[in-house]
């Protein structure tokens, strides 16, 4: 049998370094090694999105890669989305439009969104669902995940706070921006 | 999944030897988006993974009008939609990158990948064919340049020899009023495999509203992806008619031996064969006049 | 407040609050059946059968079992072998030997796909690998996978030991039931009808299509008992059928229902859970099992392909005189698909005088058919649908005009006859036509709008829950209703209206089947209705003892304490009223704590209608249909939180476009499964619907405290027929199969394009 691999990685704004096996996905890693279980399996073909994670800043199907791959690379999970006081707009906007009903494809939809407005701060609704295609949701219809994904835009783009969350403190995806930010300056 | 040993070399000689060294054994990756589905199926059960990502002669997408277009083989998808020389120059191959899967699968696939897979119905290559794209493979023997439409075999199967590396494409700068387009036909609006994938590219003579130049690529339509040689050359030196494009059209539906399967009919296959060149050489033709003007 | 159309205000009903467990779902903490782990925990697969139809006649697994990593390799023979008859297990009766056999293949495998054997390893990946060393020896017999062909004469048989009552006890047959309803003489209307339209429709088999495949992780202990914690509907009929199915006490097992991503009614029946069981007794360690894609499309769910032949008079004024259906819908492997609902819900919005359905049960070598979304109605209204437009057309009536005409109403007799009581039927109907988008003009070529309506019975059954007061005065609602879409919301809104607090004073909690009373499926449409009956009763009496509290407080009488808008008051010098929080920190010096407690056997359940509008966009050459714009209207009996109910609306309406347009089984020719993941199992992405609006009807349910209706269900009734009926008026062909996929639109457009050729050229010869 192949030996277990050492990688390194960013996951979140913290390195982290772990075992895996060369077979194991980038999925696999993340739930049974590293216990970050938000990033959910649905099809294991890169057709559902359940699994979408955002890897040196492109959202991809973190089932279509192996955890070797990760080496060396900025991973963002849902887990890291919201600073410890506050939830990112894109999750209190779910919340508020009920976005979600069973909430098993929630965090790839919040990854693909967030992918979506950080290049596309102000997208239109055919962006919107362009940039969510790749995720399925099967109790919404999606009619409230794109309001929420609009909604967030907005939000964003007037610089407002989302209201019930107070605090300022990073959220771990900030933290990761930064880390991406400082690496690009290097 | 089965174990498998994973390799990621950094240069193209490193990689050719790995695979040289495991034969049949070893598989390159890149994107992973079909060859990790297939590991997982057990459909290939090679011990050996090349990573070929990291090979930067392989990453990158060279332009010049003097040159044309150097698009290494491991480039993700989305790379080209964002690369704004390939979004004027190649709008049909850009189209074509930007319809496979999801974002998620464009930030991972890459049009090497595509076409090594050996699908029929893969995306980009009926537009890389109606490019006139040559395949650059290093293999242990040295290199070999192989025309796009003589790249697969049979379905899931290719020219490559085990050892051998799909390094890069190359495609000519586009002649003076020309352009390309790719259409497909899909159930829904995203994320589904060809049903029908054409891409036409076509050059115009201004002068007298002609074609000068044309070619046609088909998709999931036969065991491998189509070169439509004859629906390409029936438009040659015609004016822009109706009747110049039904022609191409029918001669397009000729060159299909499309199946039944669980996507479409041989017969609606053949159906939308013509309606999809239709439209797409009314795309291309559009473009390659909107080019007189811009370039 | 927000005015009920019962006559009262509300306070929290009818508001728009964040679900309670939002947070953890929005942050990736919430814990699904595949996120738990356990030390020491194994990985368990299955290995599945490569036939539609087979004997085995050997199975070796020394091979795996030698395998290093493997811990255990069972079969079916691992199993007890139960009676091949109906029985009880806890509050259902069921054929245990085919509930079984359909868990494990004991002497045949009769889907591809059909588990034959299960490994327990150190790792998923060396129980993948222990599966390839089973070696199975087969005797492949011919598949029989169309209702037609599993009904002729000759036809070979699955289950030697079917019979039915009509061919009686010496005839193996494939057709388990026969129904028939009947009402007036149909040959008899039809003689007086002036428009009279017949189609046949085949329907195709279509799955659930929940995004979380199924799951379970099961602990054994050596005392005899076991813990199962998966992702289901109905943690207590879990509970019920593995202990039937293990031939365990039901007693000794305790399910914990881990948050679900989805059911639609496919989780509502055991696949893994008493595997993972037996694996971990078998193995000393808790063992998780978890369906791949493939798996989920090739053994579960899926509900029946059908084939309807219906048939619809009516006057030229518009009266219905007589509908006249046959149907067979596929079961699957063994009995029980939902034909008998097809059959009750099929003219259910119609006042028809005379009336014959023939329906029929049928088994084919596909997986057992589950329950899904309204199971059977949909495949229903697809037929009937389709010919209420045409007869609406041949009338010259406008659809929504026809429909309330003909429409049933309180005192219209249902189909297995006693009379409806109030419904809003009339009122969704009406609701669609008064709609901006029924009301808006649709212009450009190829377009079409369509209408249809659908009916579901609802279900009530038995739902437990405890109302606890704390300290604070905040309270906490315990249910053992699992949460597949905002429960727990609702729930606590209920708590929170009768005991005055507000929503978030309120924490909804649910719990395992040891912590609670009986408590049947979230399914059916029931869970607001039959357990938010039983929150109601629980908050109720909790305001009744703590009624008895503060009259102590006050040396009243209970009687004499009043309680409304949170406040308990009494009449009396020097008594000044007191809020729940006041009353719950004296708790301790009036007599200990309060929890209220309530149970229902709900009765009384209000059935549910919706219509439904959908405007589409044929391309005349390569028959794909866009959908352009969608309203719903459903009548919900009372909204407790609109936004979920929105919800179940839309996304109701999603499914049915998704069954109308691309979703579908493939099977070849040797009964092989060919689209088994989601690539070619299409269903519908964002791309592909435009915004849903809703318009919610509100009608109350007699007789429920709250007027509560089930919302779940019903509004994946109308989209199919709506398609068609849009896909008709766009392009002028009447389509009568599903899905209706582009290749077979094309082909009705191309056949009529022929067919008017022919006439053009006959008229000009």
């Amino acid at each position: 049998m192949a030996k277990k691999v050492v990688v390194e990685a960013n996951i979140n704004g913290e390195p982290i370094e772990f075992l895996c096996e060369p077979r194991q996905s980038l999925l696999e890693v993340l739930r049974d090694v590293l216990e970050l279980t938000g990033s959910k399996e649905g099809c294991l073909t890169g057709d559902c999105g359940a699994c979408t994670v955002i890897v040196n800043g492109r959202p991809l199907c973190s089932c279509l890669m192996l955890g070797v791959e990760a080496q060396g690379k900025t991973i963002q999970t849902v887990e890291g989305l919201a600073a410890p006081d506050r939830l990112h707009v894109l999750q209190q906007k779910f919340l508020e439009h009920a976005s979600l009903q069973c909430g098993i494809c929630t965090p790839g939809f919040l990854m693909s969104a967030k992918a979506l407005l950080d290049r596309n701060p102000k997208p239109t609704e055919a962006e919107i669902r362009y940039a969510l295609a790749g995720n399925l949701c099967r109790c919404t219809g999606y009619d409230k995940i794109v309001r929420a994904v609009a909604d967030a835009a907005q939000t964003l783009a007037s610089g407002q706070q989302p209201a019930g969350h107070l605090g300022s403190g990073p959220s771990a995806t900030e933290q990761t921006e930064r880390f991406l930010q400082e690496q690009e300056v290097k | 999944m089965h174990a498998i040993n994973y390799e990621s070399p950094n240069t193209v000689a490193d990689a050719v030897k790995l695979l040289a060294a495991h034969g049949e054994q070893a598989r390159p990756l890149c994107g992973g988006t079909d060859l990790i589905i297939q590991l997982r199926a057990g459909v290939r059960r090679p011990s050996y993974v090349v990573d070929v990502k990291n090979i930067q002669e392989m990453r990158r997408i060279e332009f010049s009008m003097q040159q044309g277009l150097r698009l290494g083989a491991a480039v993700p998808c989305i790379e080209i939609y964002e690369n704004s020389d390939m979004r004027k120059y190649y709008p049909g191959l850009t189209e074509a990158a930007h319809l496979i899967g999801s974002l998620q699968i464009q930030s991972r696939a890459s049009v090497g990948g595509n076409l090594c897979n050996g699908s029929p119905a893969a995306d980009t290559t009926p537009a890389l064919i109606a490019l006139g794209a040559k395949c650059r493979v290093i293999g242990p023997g040295g290199e070999r340049i192989v025309a796009v439409e003589d790249f697969c075999t049979a379905p899931g199967r290719t020219v490559l020899q085990p050892g051998e590396l799909l390094v890069e494409f190359h495609i000519p700068a586009p002649a003076r009023n020309s352009s390309d387009a790719y259409l497909r036909f899909i159930p829904r609006n995203e994320m589904d495999i060809a049903v029908v994938g054409v891409g036409a590219a076509v050059t115009l003579d201004p002068s007298d509203d002609r074609i000068s130049a044309a070619r046609i690529g088909l998709g999931a339509v036969g065991p491998t992806p189509i070169f439509a040689r004859e629906a390409a050359q029936a438009l040659v030196g015609k004016r822009i008619s109706d009747e110049t494009i039904e022609r191409a059209a029918q001669l397009a539906i000729a060159a299909t031996s499309p199946i039944d399967d669980m996507r479409g009919t041989a017969e609606f296959r053949r159906h939308v064969t013509g309606v999809l060149t239709r439209r797409v050489l009314a795309k291309a033709i559009e473009r390659a006049r909107a080019a007189q003007t811009s370039r | 407040m927000a005015a009920s159309p019962n006559g009262h205000d509300y306070r929290v009903i009818g508001t728009r609050p964040v679900r309670h467990d939002g947070i953890e779902k929005v942050t990736g903490q919430a814990k699904y059946g595949a996120d738990y782990n356990f030390p020491g925990m194994l990985y368990g697969k299955i290995l599945r059968s490569p036939y539609a139809h087979a004997i085995i006649k050997s199975i070796k697994v020394d091979k795996a079992a030698a395998l290093p990593g493997v811990k255990a390799v069972i079969t079916a023979n691992d199993l007890p072998a139960l009676p091949d008859k109906m029985e009880q297990a806890g509050e259902m009766a069921l054929n245990m030997s085919h509930l079984s056999a359909n868990i494990m293949a004991r002497d045949k495998v009769l889907y591809d796909g059909h588990a034959v054997a299960a490994v327990a390893a150190t790792s998923p990946h060396i129980a993948e690998e222990a599966l390839r060393l089973i070696e199975v020896d087969y005797e492949v017999l011919p598949p029989v996978m169309s209702v037609e062909e599993a009904m002729k004469p000759d036809a070979p048989i699955l289950l030697p030991g079917l019979r039915n009552k009509e061919e009686g006890p010496d005839k193996p047959t494939n057709v388990a039931t026969h129904l028939q309803f009947k009402r007036g003489d149909v040959n008899e209307g039809f003689k007086q009808a002036d428009y009279v339209v017949e189609r046949e429709f085949k329907t195709a088999m279509v799955h659930q299509g929940y995004i979380e495949p199924h799951n379970a992780v099961g602990i054994y202990n050596p005392d005899g008992h076991a813990t199962i914690y998966c992702s289901t509907q109905g943690s207590f009929v879990v509970r019920s059928l593995s202990a039937a199915v293990l031939g365990m006490p039901e007693g000794n097992i305790k399910v914990v229902p881990a948050e679900i991503g989805g059911g639609f009614g496919g989780k509502t029946t055991i696949y893994l859970e008493p595997l993972s069981v037996l694996l971990s007794k078998k193995t000393g360690h808790p063992v998780k099992l978890t369906m791949s894609r493939a798996e989920v499309l090739r053994a579960t769910g899926p509900t029946s392909g059908s084939t309807i032949r219906c048939k619809m008079g009516c006057s030229k004024d518009g009266k219905l005189l007589a509908a006249q259906i046959w149907m067979a819908y596929e079961a699957g492997a063994f009995p029980g698909s939902p034909v008998g609902a097809g059959a009750m819900t099929i003219v259910a919005p119609y006042n028809i005088p005379n009336l014959l359905i023939d329906a029929y049960d049928v088994v084919v070598n596909r997986p057992k058919t589950a329950a899904y979304r309204a199971p059977g109605a949909s495949n229903a209204a697809m037929a009937s649908e389709t010919i209420i437009d045409e007869l609406a057309e041949k009338c010259g009536i406008d659809p929504c005009d026809f429909r309330i005409m003909n429409g049933a109403r309180e005192g219209t007799p249902q189909t297995a006859g006693p009379p409806y009581r109030r419904i809003g039927y009339i009122e969704t109907v009406e609701a669609i036509k008064n709609s901006p988008h029924y009301k808006s003009k649709l212009e450009g070529p190829n377009r079409g709008r369509g209408v249809a309506s659908g009916f579901w019975f609802n279900v009530g059954l038995q739902s437990s829950a405890i109302v606890n007061i704390h300290t604070d005065g905040t309270a906490s609602v315990v249910i053992g209703s699992v949460d597949i879409g905002g429960t727990r919301a609702a729930q606590a809104m209920i708590a929170a209206e009768v005991l005055g607090l507000d929503v978030n004073d309120v924490r909804p909690l649910v719990t395992d089947t040891d912590s609670i009373g009986h408590t049947d499926v979230t399914g059916g449409s029931r869970t607001a209705f039959a357990t938010g009956w039983a929150v109601y009763e629980a908050a109720q009496d909790v305001v009744r003892q703590l009624k008895e509290r503060a009259a102590k407080l006050w040396e009243k009488k209970p009687e004499e304490v009043s309680f409304a808008n949170g406040l308990f008051t009494a009449q009396g010098d020097g008594i000044k009223p007191m809020t729940i929080k006041e009353l719950a920190g004296r708790l301790a010096r009036t007599g200990g704590p309060i929890s209220g407690r309530a149970t229902v056997n709900a009765r009384g359940v209000g059935p549910a209608f919706a219509t439904t509008v959908i405007d589409v966009e044929v391309d005349p050459d390569t028959g794909k249909v866009q959908i352009l714009r969608a309203t719903v209207a459903q009548d919900v009996g009372k909204a407790i939180h609109p936004s979920y109910v929105e919800g179940q609306m839309q996304g109701g309406t999603a499914q049915g476009i998704g069954w109308a347009l691309n979703e579908e089984y493939f099977y070849d020719e040797r009964g092989i499964l060919r689209n088994t993941g989601l690539l070619d199992y299409r269903m519908p992405t964002c791309l592909d619907l435009p915004m849903i609006e809703t318009c919610i009807v509100e009608v109350p349910t007699p007789g429920h405290p709250l007027g509560i209706r089930g919302v779940g269900e019903v509004s994946i009734v109308p989209p199919p027929a709506a398609v068609a009926n849009a896909i008709a008026h766009a392009v002028g062909v009447r389509m009568t199969e599903l899905p209706m996929s582009p290749p077979r639109v094309l082909k009705a457009l191309l056949s009529k394009r022929t067919r008017a050729e022919a006439q053009a050229a006959a008229a000009g010869s």
